[in-house]
Order: C-alpha cells, then structure tokens, then sequence
C-alpha cells in the first residue's frame, strides 16, 4: 500500500479521478454490467405486478388504497437524493473531499426520510386496511415490486454510511474516487427503478 | 510545473465542471416539470384512461432519459459499454414484461 502512495495520491489529481486506474474502469464498467442486470430483475417484477394486480380477492383495489400527497412527496425527496449525489460527485471532480461528504451527506438523510415514509406507507396500509402481502396476488406482487426497490434503498443507505464512515480520514484519493462514483451510479439507478414505480403502481393504479 | 505540492485542479477543468453541474441542474428543473405535469394529469382526471397510460409512460421515460444521459453521464464520451448493457437490459426488460403479458391476457 505505502508503496502505491504516489499512484493513489498523485501532485495532480487527473480530470477523472474516478477513471484513472484500472481498478476504476473496471468497477465502473462492472457497475453498469450490474444495472443492466438490474433492469431485468426488476422487469420481471413489474410484469408479475401488471399481471396481479386486479386479482384483489375481494380486498381493497389499488384505486382505493393509494394516494398521491405521500408519493408525491416521496418523488420529490428521491430525485432531489439524485441531484445532491451529483452535487458530491461534482465536488469530487473538483478534489474538494469536505464538501462531497457534506453532499453525500445530503443524500443519506434524504434517501433516510424517503424510507421513513415508505415505511409509515406500508404500515397504513396493514393497519388501516388490512392490506398485506397476504390479502391476495395484489397484495404479494405489490410489496414484492415496491419491497424490492425499498431494500435497495435500504442497501444503497447502509452503502453510503460505509464508504463515508470508511473513508472519512482518508480523504479524496484515486484508490477510493472510484468507489464514490460507483454508489452516486447506483444511487441514481435506484431512482431510475422509482420513476417507474411511481409511474406504473401510483399514478397508472389510481388512473385504474 | 506549477503545483507540484498540492492536488489543484486547473482553473480549466473547473470551468468545464461548472458548464456541466449547470446543465445538470436544468435537467433536474426538467424532471420536477415532468413529474408535476405526470401527477397533475392523475390527481386533476382530465384525461381519460386510454390516453393518460400511454402518456404517463412517456413522461417516465423522458425523465428517466434524463437521469441516465445528464446525471449518470451517458451522453459523455467511453459510454459505449455501459449503453450496451442499458440498452440490453432494457430490451430483455421489454421482452420480459411482453411475455408475462401475453400468458396473462393472450
């Protein structure tokens, strides 16, 4: 490690800091190998959802259950999560470690009240309705589909506090800039994921 | 060489950073748009179900197009891999959602 020292903290810190090494181009071209897999996974929910969602058993439809204040809501802070995340990243572009912590910061407390929400989300539901992953196929293919996108949420959180806590005295390197870059990649994906959630399950369940 | 003992980023490079942070911000605005309009047309009705799906998909992918090509940088030059497996996905993605379709309502 000591002997890698002047690679990982170079005089001048290249334009890209999170491509300069191999091990950089590959966790990114890794990452993106991973979305696209992603996508896949959760095509397949989205399909078993679309397929499911009218089997209500006699239990409340999708119509009846959502609203649209605490999605909206939930929107807002998720891709306002997205753009402090490009914020961290363009503070990184520019070696300035303090403020993509601040940043990345930012994003954690932001994707921490949108779980919050989700979670108060789900309990009105069970309570209030009686609706679970139980009640009927609805029921399960609905916390399956948005359950999934919350516990990537959930991981991408965990993953953040990690790489902040881990690399807090390190400061901005070649070694960990690829690092940041792949969870701001992620993060957004995850955003990705609820644009379509919102879309497909929200806005198109209360249309009917 | 000038800075030889700190890790200064050119005076150049940072502007270059600047043009792209401020077009990363009006994309954000854009998305906001989108989604308010996408959630206008549900809370208010004012379209009727045939049309309001197929234009509620297409305001997601607008902002979704918007995420990947300005916040993840795809529209940037050495995006080839990463629009491949995008691109991949997503048709296995379309192909999935077709099939699960057609053994539901064939």
């Amino acid at each position: 490690m000591m002997s890698n020292d002047h690679i990982l903290n170079p005089e001048t810190m290249p334009q890209s800091p999170e491509k300069a090494t191999l091990e950089g181009k590959n966790k990114f071209l890794g990452l993106w190998f991973f979305l696209g897999g992603e996508t896949v996974l959760f095509a397949s929910l989205f399909g078993t959802y679309l397929s499911l969602k009218n089997s209500t058993a006699g239990g409340p439809t999708s119509e009846e259950l959502f609203g649209l204040e605490l999605v909206f809501i939930m929107t807002i802070m998720l891709l306002t999560s997205s753009l402090t995340s490009v914020y961290a990243m363009y503070h990184m572009k520019n070696n300035d470690f303090k403020k993509m912590q601040l940043w990345l910061g930012i994003t954690g407390l932001l994707g921490i009240g949108f779980l919050a929400m989700e979670i108060y989300e789900f309990a009105h539901y069970i309570t209030e309705y009686g609706f679970t992953f139980r009640s009927s196929a609805f029921g399960s293919a609905f916390y399956t589909l948005v359950g999934f996108h919350g516990g990537h949420v959930t991981f991408g959180i965990l993953w953040l506090i990690t790489l902040m806590i881990r690399n807090a005295k390190r400061g901005l390197n070649l070694y960990n800039a690829p690092k940041f870059n792949t969870f701001s990649l992620y993060w957004h994906f995850i955003d990705v994921v609820w644009v379509f959630v919102f879309t497909v399950v929200y806005l198109m369940g209360k249309v009917g | 060489m000038e800075n030889t003992n700190t890790n200064k980023i050119t005076e150049y490079q940072k502007q270059r950073n600047k043009e792209e942070m401020k077009k990363q911000l009006i994309s954000f605005a854009l998305m906001i748009v989108v989604t308010l309009i996408a959630f206008t047309i549900v809370a208010t009705g004012v379209m009727e179900k045939m049309f309001a799906i197929p234009v509620l998909l297409i305001l997601a992918l607008i902002q979704v197009a918007f995420q990947y090509y300005y916040f993840m940088h795809m529209k940037d030059k050495g995006h080839e891999m990463p629009s491949i497996m995008i691109y991949g996905g997503a048709w296995a993605a379309i192909l999935t959602i077709a099939g699960l379709a057609v053994i539901t309502w064939w």
